[in-house]
C-alpha cells in the first residue's frame, strides 16, 4: 500500500495537524491583514492540495482501511492514535479539503480581527480532519468537541445582530448531545474487557467486531447488558441526531447559520453537519445492529427503531422544506434547506441501519430472517446515496450560503422582501445564484439528483410509505428554491439598490466556481468519485 | 469501450452535443453585455420596465452576432448528425425488431453491478430525430428575427440551445433515468424561458406555476423509475420492454402498495409514469400550467408546444408502452390500469381543453389549449393500444404545431408593429399640440394578442396568413390534404374497430375524441376568421407588419413558416392506410409506411393490429372536420367581426358557460385556494412559527429557564448554608478567585489563544507520542 509522508509525519496525522499548525501561525502573526490572508489560504490550499492527493492515492479496489497509523497513546484506557480512512472518509476528507480555502478565501471580506477569524477557519479544519480520519473512538470524540470550539467563537463573535443568542443555542445544544456520547463512549471502551476481545479499547474496528456481540442477559457492572447498550446507543443517538440534525433536534441550526458570517456558515452546512451523519454510518449502524432492528411501540405500531429514525427523517424532508418555504431570510431559508437535504442522508442511513441488522442478526446469532439479496442491494444504494448526499450536500449547501452571504455583504440585509430584479444589475451573480439553486433543488444533470436518487431507491422497497410521503417535501424543495430566485432575481429591479454594486466580486467568483465545477462534474458522471464510495459501502454492507 | 464516433451504433452519443456545446459557449463566452442607461434604449421594449437613471445591460451587437451563430451552428450540427442517423435507420431492414444501434457505459455503480447509460435508436428513436431537429431548426431562425430587438437575446440563445440539447438528449437515451435527465432540464429550461422576462410578474408567476406544477407530476414518476428499478434492476429500455419474462413478472406481482386491491406491479408503476406525463404534457388535471406558459416570448411557446416539452410526455409514454400493456391486449378487450386510466385522462382532456379553446381571445391561448387537447388525443389513443396511431399524431402535431405558433408570433409581432407605429404617430401629434393633457395621452393598454383587435390581417402579413390557414386546417384535420386529418383518422379508425367489438374505452375514446375534433374545427376556423378576415378593428391592426420584406425580421421570421407549410400539409401522406380509396394506392402501394417501420419498436405481442379499413371512422372524420369549420365559417367569415362589435361566440353562448370557459372552470381559483394559500399558510405558520418557534425553541427555552432557576436555588444555598457554616474554606476560594481572574479578562483573543495552545499542546504530545512510540 502506497504511504505518503510530508516532513517525516504520515499524510492523516499531517492533515489533522497541519491545520492547527497553520492556524497558530496565523494567529501570531502581526495583524498585517494582506499578509494574514494571502498565508492562510496558502495554508488552506497546502491542505486541500494535500487532502485532494490523498484522495487520489487513495485505492478503492485495495484494502479497506488504508493510510492507517497505529500508536499507542493513552494505553491505560486502551486508546491509541489510530489513523485510517476509507471510501466514505476519504470522501469527506476531500470535501473538507476543498471546502476550507474557498471558506477562507471568502472570510477575506471580513476586516474586524482577521488574524483570529482565519485562524479559527483553520483551526476548525483540525478537528474535522480529526474525526474523518479516526479509527479509534477516543480519537473520534475528542476532535469531535474540538470542532465546537471554533465555530462557536466565529458565530459569537463575528456573527449577525443575534448572535449571542444563536451562539448560545449552538453551544448548550451541540455539548448537551456530546454529554451523553462522552458517556457512550467511556461504556463502549470500557465494556470491551468484558467481550471476546478482552481488553480495554477504543478501536472502533474491534468495536464494530465484537461489541454487539455482547449478549442479554450478560451483566456489566451489575447492569443487564441490554441496558447499558440501549444507553449508549441513546448517547449516539441523540448527538448525531442534533449534529445532522434530524427533525426535531434541528432548532439550533437556523439560528446559528443565519447569524454566522458567510464562512462559517459554509463550513457549519458544508462539512460540520456532515459529522453527525458520518457518525451514524460510521458508528452507530455497526455498533447496535440488535438495537436498530428491535421494536418499539410508536403511536400504537409495532416499529423498529431504524423505522422510527426513517420517519423522523421523513419528517425533516417534509417540514424541513415547508419551513425553508416560510422563511423570508435568505440564510434562514437556506439553512432549513439542508434539514431538507440532510433528511435524505437520514433516510438512507435509516434503511441501511435497518438491513445491516437483519443481516448481522442472521450472521451472528443465526436467528432471524436475514436480509435478502434484493434488501442487501437496496442498503447499499440507499448507503450509497447517503454519501453522496452528504458529499453534494457540501457542495451546494456551501455555494448556496456562498451567495446569499454574497448579496448580504452588498446590501447588509438578509429580507427577501427587500430584494426583487437583481438579476438586472447582477446578470453573473444571477446565473451562478440559479446554477446553485438548482444543484440544491436536486436537478438531474446536477449533483443533488444522484444521492436522492439512490436514496429513494434504496428506501422505496423498505420505507415506502414513507418515502411516498418524503416527495411532498421534494415537492416543496422545489417551492422554495424558486421562492428564493423569485425574491432575489425576478420582479422589477428594486430601485433601492439603484446605486448599489451588486455584481458578483472576482473573489467571490473565483471561490464558488471550483464547487460549479464539482456540482456538475458530479451530476453528469458520478462514477468519478462513486465506486469510491460504493466498495466501501458493499464491503461494510457483506462483512459478515 | 473502443469508442468511434463514426460508428453508427456511437453517433447518436453527439447529436446532443452541438446545442449543450452551444449553451456552455454562449453562457460562458459570448454573452457579453454594454451598460446603457435602461430608458434610452427603446429596444428595451414592452417587456421591460424603464429604470430612471440606471444603466442596464444590453447585449452588444458582436455578442449578439456570435451568439446567434454559436446557437445555429450547435442546432445544425445536431441535425445533420440526427439526418445521417435518420436515413441510416430508415434504410436498415426492420429496425428494432433485430437491429437497434445501441452503446453505453457504466454510470453509477451500485453494489457489484452498475447502472449504464446510453443511447439507443430504434423506430421511435429514429422518427423522432427526423421531427425534433427540423422543428427545432426552423424555431432558432425564427428566433433570430423575434428577439432581434431583446436586449438578452444571447442569454436567449444559450438558454433554448439547452432547451434543444435537453430534448435530443431524450430522444436518444436507451434508459429511463437519462430520458428523465433530458426531461427535467427541459423542466428548468421551460422555467427560465417562461420567466424570460422576468421583471414582469405574468411571466415569472408562469414559470413558477409550469414548474412547480410539473414537479407534483415528476416526483411521482421519480418513484415510477425507482420502483421498476427495484423491480428489475436495470431502467434500460430494451432490457425491460423487450423482455417477456420481465414484463410477465411485473404484471404478475403485487404492487407494494395498493397491492391488496388487485394492482399488479407493472399497473403501479405505469400509473406513476403516466402521472408523469399529465403533469409534462398538460393533461387534466395539471394542465393548468400550458395556458400560463405562453408568457414566454413565442419561439419558446413553439418549443414547448411541438418540438420538445408536451412531446417529450407523449414520447415517453409511447416508449414505454409495453410496461402498460402488460398482462393486457387491449386489442381483444382486457385493459390494464395504465390503459384505462390513460384511455379516461386523455379523452376527458381533449374535449375538456377543446371547450375551453372556443372562447379564448388571446390568439396564443386559443393554440395553447388546442395543444392540451390534441395531446389528449395521443394519450386517449395510447388508452385503447393504438400506439402507432398515438405516435403518428404526436409527429403530425409537432409540425402544424411549430407552424402556427410560429404564425401566430409573427400576427403578434405584427402587431406590436402596428402599435409601435401608432404610439410614435400620437408622440408626434403631442408634440404639436402643447395643451394636450398628459393625462389623456397615458398608452392605453394594448393586448396585441388580443384577437378582438385584430382583423383583416390577410393582406397586411399574406404570407403568415397562408402559413397560419395551412397549420390551422391540419389542426382541424380538413380531410385528405393535411396531415392532421390522416393522424386523427388513423387513431378514430383505430377507436371505431374497439367500438364494433363493444369494448367500453375505444366506444368512450370514440365519441370523445369526435367531439373534440368539431370544437377543433370550430376554434381554428374562428380564430383565424377573427385574426385575418375583414377589415382592421384597431388603427395598430391597420398599421401592423413585420417590417417591410427585406428586413431581416421579416426574412427570419418567414423562412420557418415556408420551411413548414409542407411538413404540415403532407407529412401525413406517410401513414395512409393501404385500402383507403385512390390516396391508398398512390402512397401506400405495399402497405402503410410508417406503420410498417414503427411497429418492430416493441415485442410482436405488443404491435397493435393494424384497423381494417372502414367507412365509419372516415366519415366521422369528414364530417366533424368539415362541419366544425362550416361552423367557424358561418360565425366569422361570412360577416367578419366589426370593430365594437362582440364577438359572436358570447351572443350563442350562455352567459354562465362562456364566463365558466372564460374562466378556466374555475380550476387555477380552486387550485389557488385549496393548494397553493394553505401550503403558504401551513409552512409559515405551522412550521415555522407554531412547531418550530414555539414548541421544539419553546420547550428548550423552558429547559433553559429551568437550569437558570435552579441555579440561581443553589446560590441562595451557598449564600444561607454555606457562608453561615465557615468563613475560611470560601475565602480561601475568594483569593485563588482573585489570582485566576487575572486570567479571566473578558477578552476573547485571549481564550481564543489559550484554547489554541490547549489544543497545540496536545497536538504536541500527539507527535511527541508518535515518534516515541515509532522509534
Amino acid at each position: 500500500m502506497e504511504t505518503i509522508e510530508i516532513f517525516g509525519i504520515d499524510a492523516l496525522s499531517m492533515l489533522i495537524i497541519a491545520p492547527a499548525i497553520s492556524a497558530l501561525i496565523v494567529a501570531a502573526l502581526p495583524a498585517n491583514k494582506v499578509l494574514v490572508r494571502w498565508l492562510s489560504l496558502a495554508f488552506a490550499v497546502l491542505i486541500g492540495a494535500l487532502a485532494v492527493v490523498v484522495f487520489f492515492a487513495y485505492d478503492h479496489s485495495g484494502e479497506q482501511y488504508q493510510f492507517v497509523v497505529n500508536v499507542d497513546w493513552f494505553s491505560l484506557l486502551g486508546a491509541s492514535w489510530h489513523l485510517g480512512i476509507d471510501g466514505i472518509s476519504v470522501t469527506m476528507i476531500l470535501l473538507t479539503g476543498i471546502l476550507v480555502p474557498l471558506a477562507v478565501l471568502i472570510s477575506w471580506e471580513v476586516d474586524d480581527r482577521v488574524n483570529m477569524h482565519l485562524a479559527l477557519i483553520l483551526f476548525f479544519e483540525t478537528g474535522l480532519m480529526g474525526v474523518f480520519a479516526a479509527k479509534d473512538l477516543m480519537i473520534f470524540f475528542l476532535f469531535y468537541e474540538l470542532s465546537l470550539v471554533p465555530i462557536y467563537f466565529l458565530i459569537d463573535q463575528w456573527g449577525g445582530k443575534n448572535r449571542k443568542y444563536a451562539s448560545t443555542k449552538f453551544m448548550l445544544y451541540s455539548v448537551g448531545g456530546t454529554l451523553g456520547m462522552l458517556l457512550a463512549t467511556q461504556l463502549i471502551g470500557w465494556s470491551m474487557a468484558f467481550t471476546e476481545y478482552g481488553a480495554r479499547s477504543f478501536d472502533i474496528e474491534a468495536i464494530t467486531a465484537y461489541w454487539p456481540q455482547m449478549l442479554e442477559g450478560q451483566l456489566f457492572l451489575g447492569v443487564d447488558v441490554s441496558t447499558v447498550k440501549a444507553l449508549a446507543f441513546i448517547g449516539y443517538f441523540v448527538a448525531f441526531c442534533i449534529k445532522v440534525p434530524v427533525w426535531p433536534f434541528h432548532t439550533w441550526l437556523p439560528d446559528a447559520h443565519g447569524e454566522a458570517p458567510t464562512a462559517g456558515s459554509m463550513l457549519l452546512a458544508g462539512v460540520m453537519l456532515k459529522l453527525g451523519a458520518y457518525g451514524f454510518i460510521r458508528l452507530v449502524v455497526p455498533f447496535f445492529p440488535n438495537i436498530w432492528i428491535s421494536e418499539v411501540q410508536f403511536l400504537n405500531l409495532g416499529v423498529t427503531v431504524a423505522g422510527v429514525f426513517a420517519f423522523l427523517a421523513m419528517l425533516g424532508i417534509v417540514l424541513g422544506a415547508f419551513a425553508a418555504f416560510g422563511q423570508n431570510d435568505i440564510k434562514r431559508l437556506v439553512a432549513y434547506s439542508s434539514v431538507n437535504h440532510m433528511g435524505f442522508v437520514a433516510m438512507g442511513t435509516a434503511v441501511m441501519a435497518v438491513i445491516y441488522g437483519k443481516a448481522w442478526e442472521a450472521a451472528t446469532l443465526a436467528t432471524g430472517a436475514g436480509a435478502t439479496s434484493a434488501e442487501l442491494q437496496s442498503a447499499i444504494l440507499a448507503a450509497n446515496g447517503a454519501v453522496i448526499q452528504m458529499f453534494n450536500h457540501g457542495l451546494s449547501s456551501a455555494g448556496m450560503f456562498l451567495l446569499a452571504g454574497a448579496i448580504y455583504h452588498k446590501t447588509h440585509t438578509r429580507d427577501l422582501n427587500e430584494y426583487g430584479g437583481l438579476w438586472v444589475k447582477a446578470p453573473i451573480y444571477g446565473g451562478v445564484f440559479i446554477f446553485t439553486s438548482m444543484a440544491s433543488l436536486g436537478l438531474p444533470g446536477l449533483n443533488g439528483f444522484v444521492g436522492e436518487f439512490l436514496v429513494v431507491r434504496g428506501s422505496w422497497p423498505v420505507f415506502t410509505w414513507l418515502t411516498v410521503i418524503s416527495m411532498i417535501g421534494l415537492l416543496f424543495t422545489g417551492s422554495y428554491i424558486l421562492k428564493g430566485i423569485r425574491a432575489t432575481l425576478h420582479g422589477p429591479f428594486n430601485l433601492k439598490w439603484r446605486d448599489y454594486k451588486l455584481e458578483i466580486e472576482l473573489r467571490e467568483f473565483i471561490a464558488i466556481a471550483p464547487l460549479m465545477v464539482l456540482m456538475l462534474i458530479t451530476g453528469v458522471y458520478p462514477n468519478w468519485i462513486l465506486p469510491i464510495i460504493n466498495e466501501s459501502v458493499t464491503r461494510i454492507m457483506s462483512g459478515f | 469501450m473502443d469508442v468511434n464516433f463514426s460508428d453508427i451504433n456511437y453517433l447518436p452519443w453527439l447529436i446532443p452535443v452541438g446545442p449543450l456545446l452551444a449553451f456552455v459557449i454562449i453562457s460562458l463566452l459570448t454573452n457579453r453585455s454594454k451598460w446603457v442607461p435602461a430608458t434610452d434604449h427603446h429596444e428595451y421594449g414592452g417587456h421591460h420596465p424603464d429604470y430612471d437613471g440606471m444603466e442596464v445591460p444590453v447585449v452588444t451587437t458582436q455578442s449578439r452576432i456570435a451568439s446567434i451563430v454559436v446557437g445555429m451552428s450547435g442546432v445544425v450540427a445536431a441535425w445533420l448528425m440526427s439526418m445521417t442517423v435518420f436515413f441510416e435507420g430508415i434504410s436498415t431492414d426492420k429496425l428494432g425488431d433485430k437491429t437497434v444501434f445501441a452503446s453505453g457505459m457504466n454510470w453509477l455503480d451500485t453494489g457489484l453491478n452498475a447502472l449504464r447509460m446510453g443511447v439507443l435508436v430504434d423506430p421511435l428513436t429514429t422518427v423522432m430525430l427526423f421531427m425534433v431537429p427540423i422543428a427545432v431548426v426552423c424555431i432558432f431562425i425564427y428566433s433570430i428575427g423575434y428577439m432581434a430587438h431583446d436586449p438578452r437575446q444571447a442569454r436567449f440563445f444559450s438558454l433554448i440551445s439547452l432547451f434543444a440539447g435537453a430534448m435530443l438528449t431524450l430522444v436518444v437515451a436507451d434508459n429511463l433515468l437519462l430520458l428523465f435527465i433530458g426531461w427535467e432540464v427541459m423542466g428548468l429550461c421551460s422555467y427560465m424561458l417562461i420567466g424570460f422576462w422576468f421583471e414582469k410578474k405574468s411571466a415569472y408567476s408562469a414559470a413558477i406555476k409550469a414548474f412547480t406544477v410539473t414537479r407534483v407530476a415528476d416526483v411521482i414518476m421519480l418513484l415510477g423509475i425507482v420502483y421498476l428499478y427495484a423491480m428489475t434492476g436495470t431502467l434500460n429500455f430494451r432490457e425491460i420492454l423487450n423482455n417477456p419474462e420481465t414484463l410477465d413478472m411485473l404484471s404478475n406481482a403485487p404492487a407494494i402498495i395498493f397491492g391488496s386491491w388487485g394492482l399488479s406491479a407493472s399497473g403501479l408503476i405505469g400509473i406513476f409514469l403516466i402521472i408523469g406525463t399529465v403533469g409534462k404534457s398538460a393533461q387534466f388535471p395539471l394542465h393548468v400550467w400550458l395556458p400560463d406558459a405562453m408568457e414566454g416570448p413565442t419561439p419558446v411557446s413553439a418549443m414547448i408546444h411541438a418540438a420538445a416539452m408536451v412531446s417529450a410526455g407523449i414520447y415517453a409514454i409511447i416508449r414505454m408502452y409495453p410496461l402498460f400493456a402488460a398482462g393486457a391486449d387491449p386489442h381483444h378487450g382486457v385493459y390494464s390500469e395504465p390503459l384505462i386510466f390513460m384511455a379516461v385522462i386523455g379523452s376527458f382532456t381533449a374535449l375538456f381543453a377543446a371547450t375551453m379553446g372556443v372562447v379564448q381571445r388571446d390568439v396564443k391561448a386559443v393554440l395553447a389549449y388546442s395543444t392540451i387537447s390534441q395531446l389528449g388525443f395521443m394519450m386517449a389513443a395510447l388508452g385503447i393500444g393504438a400506439y402507432v396511431a398515438a405516435f403518428f399524431h404526436l409527429i403530425t402535431h409537432a409540425f402544424f404545431k411549430a407552424l402556427l405558433f410560429m404564425s401566430s408570433g409573427a400576427v403578434i409581432h405584427a402587431m406590436e408593429h402596428g402599435e409601435h407605429h401608432v404610439h410614435e404617430h400620437h408622440h408626434e401629434h403631442d408634440e404639436h399640440d402643447e395643451h394636450h393633457h398628459h393625462d389623456e395621452t397615458e398608452p392605453h393598454h394594448f393586448d396585441p394578442q388580443d384577437m378582438m383587435n385584430m382583423g383583416g390581417l390577410r393582406y397586411k402579413i399574406p404570407v403568415t396568413f397562408y402559413a397560419f390557414v395551412a397549420g390551422g386546417i391540419s389542426l382541424a384535420g380538413i380531410p385528405l390534404i393535411t396531415a392532421g386529418f390522416w393522424s386523427k383518422d388513423e387513431i378514430l379508425a383505430d377507436a371505431w374497430l374497439g367500438l364494433t367489438h363493444g369494448y367500453g374505452p375505444p366506444a368512450l375514446v370514440f365519441i370523445m375524441l369526435a367531439l373534440a375534433a368539431f370544437l377543433t374545427a370550430f376554434y381554428t376556423s374562428r380564430q383565424i376568421g377573427l385574426t385575418f378576415a375583414g377589415q382592421p378593428r384597431t388603427e395598430e391592426a391597420e398599421h401592423a407588419g413585420l417590417g417591410g420584406p427585406r428586413s431581416i425580421i421579416s426574412r427570419t421570421m418567414q423562412l420557418p413558416l415556408i420551411i413548414l407549410i409542407p411538413f404540415a400539409l403532407f407529412a401525413g401522406f406517410v401513414g395512409v392506410p393501404p385500402e383507403f380509396p385512390i390516396f391508398g394506392a398512390i402512397f401506400s402501394p405495399d402497405g402503410n409506411p410508417f406503420f410498417d417501420f414503427v411497429k418492430y419498436t416493441v415485442l410482436e405481442a405488443f404491435q397493435p393490429e393494424k384497423p381494417p379499413f372502414s367507412w365509419w371512422p372516415v366519415l366521422t372524420s369528414f364530417g366533424v372536420a368539415l362541419g366544425g369549420w362550416y361552423l367557424g365559417w358561418l360565425l366569422y367569415w361570412r360577416e367578419p367581426v366589426k370593430a365594437g362589435e362582440e364577438d359572436p361566440i358570447k351572443r350563442i353562448l350562455p352567459e354562465s358557460i362562456y364566463n365558466t370557459l372564460m374562466n378556466r372552470y374555475y380550476l387555477d381559483d380552486l387550485y389557488k385556494m385549496v393548494f397553493v394559500q394553505p401550503s403558504q399558510w401551513f409552512s409559515r405558520v405551522v412550521v415555522s412559527e407554531f412547531i418550530d418557534r414555539g414548541i421544539i425553541d419553546g420547550f428548550i427555552h423552558l429547559i433553559a429557564r429551568l437550569a437558570n432557576w435552579i441555579g440561581d436555588l443553589l446560590k441562595l444555598l451557598n449564600l444561607w448554608l454555606i457562608d453561615g457554616v465557615g468563613d475560611g474554606i470560601p475565602q480561601g476560594i475568594v483569593r485563588f478567585g482573585v489570582w485566576l481572574r487575572r486570567v479571566q479578562t473578558g477578552r476573547v483573543q485571549q481564550y481564543l489563544i489559550l484554547a489554541i495552545m490547549a489544543a497545540l499542546l496536545i497536538g504536541l504530545i500527539f507527535v511527541v507520542s508518535t515518534t516515541v512510540a515509532a522509534n
